[in-house]
């Protein structure tokens, strides 16, 4: 379970929010939600441990994240804005590397069939559209079993199908006791999991 | 490893530096003087600026394209430790660059009309002393891979790191031409290379992290 107590972000010299304080337990989501610039980014990077906190803390299952941070990079998952894909490479090489680096469950095959691209899993990337590319990125939410997801817009440059598909992905994560953030500017449905939401500032 | 498939896909990157080194050398006696005596003087020197440059050169190319696709952010968070990354990194690295540098080192030898006993002692400072180089030059580069024009701002940070290398590499090959000992600068090379290999990927490690907050 995530909980942050008094979290301040800050993106270079400016200050984009200050006192955050909420908790997601398994089988909850989060949505930061708020005008661009506002800070939903930053705040994502910030507990995927890519950038430190300006101030307060983060807590991983009641531990804080500055001292188990080997244990909580397993268990975390953080898909951002750039794919992070090799476009020299095929989503089944991409997804192998990923596969290596750790806390993979699935065949990264079956991996690409759950993401509905296992036609192209000897294309090379370069070639595949947008909308592809972000389903072989998000391919990687079925290799691994990372009980939190940190999802920076996952639902862009998707077609109508693919959102469903990635909608009753999340709510079957959260479903067997996964937790989710999320940002998103698009309406989300997730049936009957929990979802709370975190306004924030306009600017 | 994914590196060097990569560099597999996109060899024309990796050809460049290695054409730099012969460029570079191939000119010396242009410029200066084509009379064997002083091409065998200048020679050793020649050889490892050039090799010294093109690494530079390839060095760029390191975490550029990680940098770019939000795949070092990845490694960042990834449960397996950022510094073995980095060290997988650095081999893959040297893999497609010194290693054919090193191949391509006795053509510059005849070039200089240096004995051709000094060709193996060639090769071996450079085997020596190209680990240093990359694994310095990351650390460069780690540093300055943010930057828009990273390039000649890494040049300025790193290139008075090699002098040490520099200076061993060409006295080793110097003596060799002489029928000196060489021991003395080859494992200078060594000790150098074994110092920044086994430290270096925790420095890039941590500036990685720097760079990417």
């Amino acid at each position: 379970m995530l909980q942050v107590e008094q979290l301040a972000i800050s993106r270079g010299e400016r200050i984009l929010a200050t006192d955050l304080g909420f908790q997601v337990g398994p089988g909850e989501a989060l949505v930061a939600e708020g005008p661009n610039g506002s800070g939903k980014t930053t705040l994502l990077r910030t507990l995927a441990t890519l950038s430190p906190p300006s101030g307060g803390t983060i807590y991983w299952q009641g531990q804080p994240i500055a001292e188990v941070t080997e244990a909580y990079r397993g268990e975390m998952l953080f898909l951002g804005h750039n794919p992070a894909i090799k476009l020299d490479l095929t989503p089944m090489e991409n997804l192998k590397v990923y596969a290596r680096l750790g806390g993979a469950v699935t065949e990264p095959i079956a991996a690409l069939e759950g993401m509905g691209i296992r036609r192209y899993a000897a294309t090379r990337c370069r070639h595949l559209s947008a909308g592809q590319l972000r389903r072989v990125a998000l391919a990687r939410l079925i290799l691994t079993a990372a009980p939190l997801w940190i999802l920076d817009e996952p639902f862009t440059a998707l077609d109508r199908q693919t959102i469903d598909g990635l909608s009753s992905l999340l709510e079957e994560h959260l479903a067997e006791g996964g937790s989710a953030i999320i940002t998103t500017h698009q309406p989300l449905s997730l049936g009957q999991a929990r979802v709370s939401r975190l306004p924030l500032g306009g600017g | 490893m994914r590196d060097l498939l990569l560099a597999n896909r996109s060899r024309a990157d990796y050809l460049n530096p290695i054409v730099f080194f012969l460029l570079i050398a191939a000119l010396f006696p242009l410029a200066v003087s084509i009379a064997p005596e002083n091409l065998r003087a200048l020679g050793p020197g020649v050889f490892w600026i050039a090799a010294v440059l093109a690494s530079v050169l390839s060095m760029e190319q390191l975490f550029r394209s990680d940098f770019d696709d939000g795949t070092l952010e990845q490694f960042a968070i990834a449960p397996q430790a950022l510094s073995i990354v980095v060290l997988a990194k650095l081999l893959a690295h040297w893999l497609v660059t010194a290693l054919p540098l090193m191949l391509v080192s006795p053509l510059l030898i005849l070039l200089y009309q240096l004995p051709a006993s000094t060709v193996a002692v060639a090769m071996l400072s450079l085997a020596a002393g190209t680990p240093t180089i990359t694994a310095t030059g990351a650390l460069g580069v780690a540093l300055t891979v943010s930057a828009r024009r990273g390039g000649v701002l890494l040049s300025l940070l790193v290139l008075p790191l090699y002098v040490p290398v520099l200076i061993f590499g060409a006295s080793a090959i110097d003596q060799a031409a002489h029928n000196l000992p060489i021991q003395g600068p080859l494992l200078f090379l060594c000790a150098l290379s074994l110092l920044s290999v086994s430290l270096m990927p925790w420095a890039i490690a941590a500036a990685l992290r720097i760079t990417l907050e």
